[in-house]
């Protein structure tokens, strides 16, 4: 038996929780993004010791350590790039504390969103951030990519949430970052810095989390516009009114017509795009805001407009957004979901730059997202097995970044850049952007064995979309 | 030429949708015994990346339940899947598989589970043991100790089975009492139901006639093959399939009807066993479209209650009634249709039990493990209930054991869903 397994049996509770079969390992080489590289060992630790002492001796040996949630990443978060050790906290859920006095959850890194939520409601509070990951995506995840969801415009996203971690740093030393106080200037805000780093500073094994007061209501309205841009108008006129929807999302022709053709629901489809809106707080206010909502669709153009009058109509007129996925994936199998954000303001812009990217690059590209923040996501759906289709694939999806990045938007709304997006680091944030990063990672993690491979293009790096 | 069905491999986006709908993945707690994890081994199985003896421990241990298909947001044909990898690997193991183990296993499949003689001998057999004390016996001496754990775990909550008198005595045609009958229907009796739990036929059936149908028990009628299926031998499968088509073509009815939540499955998916065979796709589509659960049925008709039932109860519904025959409304229907009864809903009922066709013969651990996950949701049930309620023989053997190794056997009710509404109409076998 070689010495990294010795080592990793000696500081695993139990055995069983160390993989090194070769069935194991193919199932911890991918994730939901592209590429499949295997690990040598997976472990699955349970307790911040067991994280600790992993680390400690992957950088005393200098082999590459991976932490994985679920494997939902669509950026390449956890794939081992360069073999080692893949660090699987998606069992370790022991903890899901609700401390209602304060408002907050203290959980582990293998909880769910779902379940803090779930949690949260038996005490009257929510946990906002919902990416539509959320029952299966880790805590833990989420914390490393500052995952989003569609109720980023009003409650914001994971990073607006945390207020304490405990991190184990890349040489194996446990520290506590912020705490359970909502104000906290102590130094630096090394709780931010960890959230979204993607797991390239330290692996999160707790956090404190804020929670929210449970809102009464909600209302659901859908719009039906014969041009694109009336619908942005509409979007923007909605929130200089002062009303701040709780989601906010757009489908575009594309995408109507795919879910029509794959489950008709009397939706037209010679519209140039839909919204769904939904407003959540005191069932009073509401009221009145969904009827204004309504007459500011009417004001800019809308062809028709829906509110829902219950629960089930409500849930029937998301139905629509629900299916996008399924719909596009009968064409082709091969999807790439991106998520390149622009400021709201230049959403109608965006749109008009898609269309022409698809009749470019005659590509298969619809687009549906989270409007109210600017938060797209074009959705290519492709064959893999054609080589030719999937270079226009590549060359599009580059265009998307470029053209985000010169619209004053950036590459990764709410995925993260993992190994997938690194080649386009330095076109928006410059040569020395990306340098101080880097020094902040070479400080922090000196043998480059946490989560290697990542956020930082390798030398000659270039962007391709294949499994190989 | 048997293949891998690499084609639905690839629309799989790896998503992990899946992941938590999974009873083998919640149970076992590793990517390796997840859909996706199987998708990726059978994939770079076909691609020759892995070998086949290195993706039979994943392939094994699945239960078949289906329920990833039914939250899958790209529509992965994972029976397919599964199915082909079954199969390959099945020939694989044929050809690695003693001589000996050879023989075992076909007289298993192509003697036992077919033949209705052995079906009645075995049945018999079962029933003789029971009547005559010798069970009682056996269980206070442990003489059965030295069966091997599961047999002998089975062999505790085996139900009372109706002895041949009784059973030959059964009738093969339920004239309908009234005028015209609603609905002509055929009964389709299963073989493992049919000798387990021959009496829930016979309520089947009369309430059928209570409920206004013209019921007929035809002979030609065959296994339904789920059990080939789910053991790679398609062939097998396909020759079932074909027998009991012709079978029902000889008659006229308009449904043919069964109360097997496994079979009933098996029976509508012939078109998709038959794709491939130009002169059958149409008479299997025609069989199956009439092919229904009894609760299909039922709903659509009034029943004569004639008591109300005390029960506090809980539903698992079987998997494959659920994802594969989508009949999720029409039990829950008949269910809360019963006067009396109290439904205290069982949290994440969609979480297979574990019996999975004979998954918890040939795979006893893992499956008790999966069961001991479902007991734990039973016991979390604010009222402790006082009757399960199932709609599959398997499901039916397996909450029964769950309720033995929990100790309720003594509070706990393990029923098939036709026996909570004879009793409620004041129906005996």
């Amino acid at each position: 038996m070689n010495q990294i397994l010795q080592l990793l049996k000696q500081n695993i509770q139990d055995d069983a929780r160390i993989f090194t079969e070769k069935a194991d390992l193919v199932s911890y080489s991918f994730d939901a993004s592209f590429g499949s590289y295997m690990p040598e060992y997976v472990v699955q630790p349970l307790t911040t010791e067991e994280v600790a002492a992993v680390i400690k001796l992957a950088n005393t040996h200098k082999v590459p350590v991976y932490p994985r949630g679920q494997g939902t990443s669509l950026s390449g978060g956890p794939l081992p790039v360069r073999g080692g050790i893949v660090l699987d906290l998606s069992r370790w859920t022991s903890k899901l504390e609700i401390d209602a006095e304060n408002m907050l959850a203290i959980v582990s890194p293998g909880v769910t969103a779902q379940a803090i939520n779930d949690a949260a409601l038996l005490h009257g509070l929510i946990y906002p951030p919902d990416p539509s990951s959320m029952n299966i995506a880790t805590i833990g995840g989420n914390l490393a990519e500052n995952s989003g969801g569609p109720k980023g415009l009003k409650y914001g996203v994971t990073k607006d949430y945390v207020i304490g971690l405990e991190v184990v740093t890349p040489e194996g030393n446990v520290i506590r970052t912020g705490g359970k106080t909502m104000k906290n200037v102590t130094g630096y805000d090394l709780t931010k810095l960890i959230v979204g780093s993607e797991g390239t500073l330290g692996v999160i094994t707790e956090a404190i989390l804020r929670l929210y007061p449970k809102p009464k209501a909600t209302e659901t309205l859908m719009a039906q516009f014969d041009d694109i841009v009336d619908a942005g108008r509409a979007i923007s006129s909605i929130l200089s009114a002062g009303i701040i929807p709780a989601k906010l999302e757009i489908m575009d022709k594309a995408s109507v017509e795919a879910v029509e053709a794959y489950r008709p629901s009397g939706l037209p489809t010679n519209i140039d795009a839909l919204i769904l809106i939904e407003l959540d707080g005191h069932p009073e206010a509401i009221k009145d805001e969904i009827k204004r909502v309504n007459d500011v669709c009417i004001k800019e153009n809308a062809r028709a407009v829906q509110i829902a009058q219950s629960k089930e109509e409500a849930a029937q007129l998301w139905q629509a957004r629900k299916l996008v996925s399924p719909a596009i994936v009968r064409l082709k199998p091969t999807k790439i979901s991106e998520d390149a954000t622009v400021p709201r303001s230049k959403i109608p812009e965006m749109f008009q730059r898609l269309k022409e990217i698809r009749e470019k690059y005659n590509v298969d590209l619809v687009v549906f997202g989270h409007a109210g923040d600017g938060n797209l996501h074009p959705n290519i759906i492709a064959d893999e097995r054609d080589a030719e289709e999937m270079r226009r694939v590549e060359k599009a999806v580059e265009e998307i970044f470029r053209t985000a990045i010169e619209l004053g938007g950036t590459l990764s709304g709410e995925h993260g850049i993992g190994t997938l997006k690194a080649p386009f680091m330095e076109m928006e944030l410059g040569a020395v952007g990306v340098d101080m990063m880097k020094r902040i990672k070479q400080a922090w993690d000196p043998n480059d064995i946490l989560n290697p491979g990542k956020i930082f293009p390798e030398p000659n790096q270039r962007f391709v979309l294949t499994n190989d | 030429m048997t293949e891998l069905a690499y084609q639905e491999t690839l629309s799989c986006v790896q998503c992990g949708y899946c992941l938590p709908t999974c009873p083998t993945y919640v149970t076992f707690q590793k990517e390796t015994h997840s859909p996706r994890g199987r998708i990726n081994l059978v994939k770079m199985a076909a691609e020759g990346k892995i070998t086949y003896d290195e993706i039979s421990d994943s392939i094994d241990l699945c239960l078949g339940c289906r329920a990833c298909e039914t939250v899958c947001p790209t529509n992965v044909q994972y029976g397919k899947i599964l199915e082909s990898a079954i199969e390959v690997l099945t020939v694989h193991k044929e050809q690695q598989m003693k001589n000996r183990m050879k023989t075992v296993k076909s007289l298993l499949f192509n003697q036992v589970v077919p033949n209705k003689n052995i079906q009645k001998v075995l049945g018999t057999g079962l029933a003789i043991y029971q009547q005559t004390g010798i069970q009682k016996v056996a269980q206070k001496t442990k003489i059965l100790n030295i069966l091997p754990e599961n047999l002998h775990s089975f062999e505790t909550i085996l139900p009372p089975i109706e002895g041949p008198i009784k059973r030959n005595k059964r009738k093969t045609h339920y004239a309908v009492q009234s005028q015209k009958p609603v609905f002509k229907v055929v009964f389709f009796v299963g073989c493992i139901m049919d000798t387990m739990f021959s009496s829930i036929n016979t309520l089947s059936m009369k309430l059928l006639q209570q409920a206004g149908c013209d019921v007929t028990v035809i002979k030609e009628q065959g296994c339904c093959g789920a059990l080939h299926q789910h053991s790679g031998l398609t062939d097998k499968t396909r020759q079932l399939a074909k027998r009991n088509i012709e079978a029902f073509e000889q008659y006229d009815f308009d449904f043919v009807v069964n109360s097997i939540g496994g079979c009933g499955a098996m029976l509508g998916e012939y078109p998709h066993l038959l794709a491939t065979e130009a002169d059958w796709v149409k008479r299997a589509i025609k069989f199956s479209e009439k092919s229904v659960d009894i609760s299909v049925i039922l709903s659509k008709l009034p029943l004569p209650f004639k008591k109300s039932l005390p029960y506090v109860i809980t539903y698992q519904p079987s998997c494959h009634m659920t994802n594969v025959q989508k009949r999720v409304n029409e039990p829950l229907h008949m269910i809360n249709s019963i006067p009396g009864i109290e439904l205290m809903p069982l949290p994440d009922a969609h979480m297979c039990c574990g019996s999975a066709g004979i998954y918890n013969i040939i795979r006893y651990n893992h499956s008790m493990k999966i069961l001991d996950e479902k007991m734990k949701h039973v016991k979390l049930l604010q009222q402790r209930p006082n009757v399960i309620v199932t709609t599959n023989p398997g499901c039916h053997l397996q909450m029964k054991l769950g309720v033995e190794r929990e100790g309720l056997a003594e509070t706990v009710r393990v029923v098939h869903l036709v026996e909570l509404l004879a009793e409620a109409c004041g129906i005996e076998a």
